[in-house]
């Protein structure tokens, strides 16, 4: 499955060992957020794309502050990609779709 | 290439104004925008559009947003790359290739930068220009707002609900330029601090914001700073099609006409003289019908 929901107790099995076989990409989101809810979609479309190759794990920071404290999200939407168990990249805001599939594209391989 | 009678480049209200008019004048009509419901879909509080008392302006912009969806108008987030006048006009964005008979530009402002040290490097690590988005970032910390608009003082209004001290930095010797019940709220709080005549010169931090550097060399510790210092209009599209500016602003009659033939253009990125949702609203409107009468005389 291409999407999956994650949140402070499964966060570290659903992303931090689930990386260690594919790649993770973590959409911190809050529904109060425009840009997030406006990139929701995009970021599915090309995970969904992707299938197979990634996965990709939304988390409310709204229900779940414990996380997106201890990975010091201060502005959201906020998307990691986590290989191994570590963020190997990141982006801030509302980003078009191109742009969402090429960051993909660069940095799941 | 898909057809449409009109295209409407932008999705904030006078974007899905226009696309609603459209929509019932039974026009095929599709709607471009890159972030739907526009700057107003960030708005944390909006309370001077008729019939909403009080509500979030993401909550309007969904409102608009399902309207014009319900009459069948097609809105797709995409970014306008290039627009050419042929005999129809061509528009390419980033995936793919439209031709429209009529175009409406509803594109809206750009969000201005500080340009001082510390704003990139510290984005998304401190420095945001989004307070509803990133307000509850900051519970019991301390941040400095920057601008004396309504954008900025509603932000501080925002942030004091969850922040110990909300700084507001303005270069101004008294807020000017926001609405009244605004400037009565914020000089009621005991948590904003109105700090006048005073620029940021430097945003400094090791890895996430630490203090902001005034024009008077004095430093003052904050965890967050919320630009909301304005907006500048993007003349990136009037360029390419000619469309005569001013300030940078399209100026249109009172049809919404520029003096492109065939393009309209409403809302904050015309030469308007009141830039509210409100106002977007209408000229949306009056674009959409003026759009739909050239359209019939053609036929």
């Amino acid at each position: 499955m291409a999407k999956i929901e994650v949140n402070d107790s499964n966060f570290e099995q659903e992303v931090i060992e689930k990386s260690k076989e594919i790649p993770v990409i973590v959409d911190f989101w809050a529904p109060w957020c425009a840009p997030c809810v406006m990139l929701g979609p995009l970021i599915e479309k090309v995970a969904e794309e992707n299938e197979g190759k990634v996965v990709l794990a939304k988390m409310n920071v709204d229900e779940n502050p414990l996380k997106s404290q201890e990975y010091g999200i201060m502005s959201i939407p906020n998307v990691k990609m986590f290989k191994d168990g570590k963020i190997v990249s990141e982006f801030v805001g509302l980003m078009p779709e191109d742009a969402i599939r090429q960051w993909i594209n660069e940095n799941i391989n | 290439m898909k057809e449409y009678d009109v295209i409407i480049i932008g999705s904030g209200p006078a974007g899905l104004t226009a696309g609603i008019y459209c929509g019932r004048y039974l026009l095929k009509t599709l709607i471009i925008g890159e972030l739907l419901g526009g700057e107003i879909s960030e708005a944390h509080k909006v309370c001077n559009f008729p019939s909403q008392k009080e509500i979030t302006g993401i909550e309007l912009s969904m409102k608009m947003l399902d309207q014009v969806k319900s009459l069948g108008v097609e809105v797709k987030q995409e970014r306008v790359e290039e627009i050419k006048k042929e005999d129809n006009f061509i528009i390419k964005t980033n995936s793919e290739e439209y031709s429209a008979k009529k175009i409406i530009l509803a594109v809206g402002r750009k969000k201005r930068k500080l340009n001082v040290p510390g704003e990139d490097k510290f984005l998304g690590k401190g420095v945001s220009y989004c307070a509803t988005c990133d307000g509850a970032f900051y519970k019991d910390k301390i941040v400095a707002v920057v601008g004396g608009s309504n954008a900025a003082l509603t932000a501080a209004l925002l942030l004091e609900e969850y922040a110990t001290n909300v700084y507001i930095i303005y270069r101004r010797e008294k807020f000017f330029r926001a609405e009244p019940t605004w400037i009565k709220l914020v000089e009621e709080s005991k948590k904003i601090t109105p700090i006048f005549n005073s620029e940021v010169m430097e945003i400094i931090g090791k890895d996430k914001v630490e203090k902001i550097k005034l024009n008077n060399s004095k430093e003052i510790k904050v965890d967050g700073v919320f630009v909301e210092i304005g907006f500048e209009p993007d003349e990136a599209i009037p360029k390419q099609l000619g469309i005569e500016t001013e300030n940078g602003y399209i100026i249109t009659n009172k049809e919404q006409k520029t003096n492109i033939k065939g393009v309209f253009a409403a809302g904050d990125a015309t030469n308007n003289v009141l830039k509210q949702a409100i106002t977007a609203c209408s000229e949306g409107a009056i674009a959409a019908q003026s759009a739909y009468e050239e359209i019939k005389k053609s036929e």
